[in-house]
């Protein structure tokens, strides 16, 4: 396989060390430009964000030559940064890069960008030629394995903030956030994050009503909403859709009958209060009117908590189909390494075969057609015999990945095979053309 | 009815089986296995359904409307038909989990009855009692969606303030879509459900005099429509939804089924001239 990868992220490496090896988008070409350049490396492509740099190229010296890259490009002696710096191999290196694209390996599991900037970076590296074969078939397969993951586990799904609980639940109850407005009641950092959360996700108007009316006014100007003097609380309430209260109040300051009197001000429809206050703002008994959901700060936290767990869970069914996917993808590897051995194998007894009967053809003088077959049928009958055992061995060997590359070097030896390509050659030199090649 | 459109009636109940076992997943936590497959395999055997209901009228020559499988074939079509018009707009397949299974139920049967007795009262050749009956079966399917739907808004609810994330019910669409689908599939059908009564009602004054009205498939038909102009009401009056407006559904859909039974004890809906 010969895959190498170099990489810092998040876990292994404080910001002061990740800023060093960061590359800029503007200079990434260039920097993948000097991987390529660095001798032993036949193909490589960086991936950069602000949480890892991860160098993976395919080298014939084992990864030696990557040490010249940090050297030209960063002017860094990586030794240096040793107790930083990662290194996978093969098996290793392709089970890193199915992990990094399925977002298996990012500080949040489940987020969804690393895969756009995996696809960029080979997007990047694929328009300067530094991308053949072997890092196509690894990058490609490894946008499918992230897909799998996505499909087939619920790893990206659930929100593990407070904010974006909340605008989960929102949207559980009213759909769509367009046009839905908002009621701030007191201010509080979490209560304004929720605010800019709902916002983001589509919700329109926003009234700020607090105590002391010039907070409420700043407040509203920041949001571009509505001050709201609070003694007129309970009337305007019922305007909004979301609430979220946190104020500092001793005592609840919405109750059951509050709420009764809102929805039918409403006429029925839902309304959430999102309470964020300790002590709560919002009478929990409020929750048993119909039509209206109340969340407190516990409750929001709990569903954190519960999709953190579902996450974890999610995560190991994904690392088990990641496992699978290397095993699978290690296994399609060493086929496609194989198949040349055993071609060459092949048209190498069909060669010798040929040659001795070339040979022995002026002795045996004129042959009828009859003994022609005959001679023909024994001399293939017997390289099929010879070539059954080291074909199915090697067959075999490709299955068992730790075997593969030993088997494939010791069968070649013993046939005296050479390098594919220019084996097949000179035995086409050899025969003329190459027109009696083995049929098998 | 004929072979072919048995046939034809046969391999949508294969496709509408797709549509069953996908809501019967979706009880189960695997409910995705099927969400891809589920909207062309439905799609695919409401044009089986709508291919045999068309043979078989033009095989038997007029509308075999009497003929208890063909009617129960029609409704499940027409609720078919509704529940599409309604995914179009909403985009969710998850009320077919109260579809589904009616309209199996209802295509299952009329595709493994035998040929029935079809009753040849002369009442059934005018044109006006077909137009009749799919005005009111169009106008149950409105009301059986609209009590599927304010199913699943209860559902919702109670997961919703519960507060406990379940995950079973991860698939159910917001609390205000399966409203508006509950409302809007009761505002659908009423038209429908007032002009099969009115075209019923003139019919039947044609054909028997006024005095048909105490019969019993006539009186839960109004009480029917009545409920069905209350639920409406409270609706758009006040706003009611949740658990008063599914008991006032529930209660609807109940005299509906009542009223589908009351075909057996009714003279005027077994054609029986007087």
């Amino acid at each position: 396989m010969n895959y190498v990868l170099i990489g810092v992220n998040h876990r292994t490496a404080p910001v002061e060390v990740r800023e060093q090896f960061a590359i800029p988008e503007a200079r990434l070409p260039e920097a993948v430009k000097a991987l390529t350049s660095c001798a032993g490396v036949e193909e490589g492509m960086i991936v950069s964000t602000c949480n890892r740099v991860e160098i993976l190229a395919r080298t014939s010296d084992n990864g030696t030559c990557l040490d010249d890259f940090f050297h030209q490009f960063y002017g860094i002696d990586p030794d240096r940064y040793r107790a930083h710096l990662y290194e996978h191999r093969d098996r290793d290196a392709v089970r890193h890069v199915f992990r990094v694209a399925s977002s298996l390996d990012s500080m949040i599991v489940g987020e969804p960008q690393i895969l756009g900037q995996v696809k960029e970076a080979y997007a990047t590296a694929r328009a300067l030629g530094a991308i053949n074969s072997h890092l196509d078939a690894l990058l490609t397969r490894a946008f499918a394995v992230a897909k799998r993951v996505r499909n087939e586990t619920a790893v990206a799904t659930s929100a593990v903030s407070v904010a974006s609980v909340a605008v989960d639940l929102a949207k559980k109850i009213f759909g769509n956030l367009q046009g839905k407005s908002i009621y701030l009641v007191g201010a509080g950092k979490m209560s304004e994050l929720a605010a800019r959360h709902l916002l983001a996700h589509g919700a329109e108007k926003i009234f700020v009503s607090n105590r002391t009316y010039d907070r409420a006014v700043t407040l509203a100007r920041k949001f571009n909403g509505e001050a709201i003097p609070f003694d007129q609380l309970y009337e305007t309430v019922s305007q909004a859709d979301i609430v979220i209260s946190s104020t500092g109040a001793p005592h609840a300051i919405f109750r059951k009958e509050h709420g009764e009197r809102f929805l039918s001000r409403r006429r029925n429809r839902p309304m959430f209060f999102i309470d964020i206050a300790v002590p709560r703002d919002v009478d929990p008994e409020m929750n048993k009117v119909d039509g209206i959901f109340v969340y407190d700060i516990d409750d929001l936290q709990q569903v954190v908590t519960s999709h953190v767990a579902d996450r974890r869970v999610e995560a190991d069914h994904a690392e088990a189909i990641v496992q699978l996917e290397v095993d699978k993808f290690q296994a399609r590897l060493l086929t496609l390494d194989v198949v040349p051995t055993i071609v060459s194998l092949q048209e190498h007894l069909e060669t010798v075969r040929q040659a001795e009967i070339d040979r022995v053809r002026g002795r045996l003088g004129a042959l009828t057609p009859e003994q022609e077959l005959a001679v023909e049928t024994l001399t293939r009958g017997i390289v099929n015999k010879i070539m059954h055992t080291p074909i199915t061995t090697l067959k075999s060997a490709a299955r068992e990945s730790s075997e593969a590359t030993t088997v494939i070097d010791l069968v070649r030896k013993l046939f005296g095979l050479r390098e594919v390509k220019t084996a097949v050659k000179e035995d086409e030199a050899a025969v003329g053309g190459g027109k009696t090649r083995s049929r098998s | 009815m004929g072979f072919m459109p048995l046939i034809w009636l046969r391999v949508a109940v294969v496709c509408y089986g797709v549509g069953l076992l996908y809501s019967l997943l979706l009880l189960s936590k695997k409910g995705n296995m099927l969400a891809k497959v589920v909207e062309p395999a439905v799609g695919l055997g409401l044009i089986f359904h709508f291919v045999s209901l068309v043979e078989s009228t033009v095989l038997i020559g007029h509308i075999s409307l009497a003929s208890i499988h063909y009617s129960e074939s029609l409704l499940a079509f027409l609720a078919m038909v509704v529940f599409f018009v309604f995914f179009i707009r909403y985009r969710t397949t998850t009320l077919g989990i109260v579809i589904f299974p009616i309209v199996f139920v209802l295509t299952f049967f009329s595709a493994i009855g035998q040929n029935p007795v079809i009753i040849t009262s002369p009442v059934l050749r005018t044109r006006w009692i077909f137009v009749h009956i799919v005005l009111i079966f169009t106008g149950y399917a409105g009301l059986f969606l609209s009590f599927g739907a304010s199913l699943l808004y209860l559902v919702q609810e109670r997961a919703l303030k519960s507060k406990r994330p379940t995950p079973l019910l991860t698939w159910l669409p917001p609390l205000q879509t399966i409203d508006d689908i509950c409302y809007n599939a009761l505002l659908f059908g009423f038209p429908f459900m007032t002009f099969g009564i009115v075209t019923g009602s003139v019919l039947l004054v044609e054909k028997y005099g006024p005095m048909f009205f105490v019969d019993p498939k006539i009186v839960l038909s109004l009480l029917m429509w009545a409920v069905y102009l209350l639920l409406l009401y409270t609706r758009w009056s006040s706003g009611w939804r949740g658990r008063r407006a599914a008991f006032l559904a529930t209660f609807a859909f109940v005299i509906a089924i009542c009223a589908w039974i009351a075909n057996n004890f009714s003279r005027v809906h077994r054609f029986i001239p007087s």
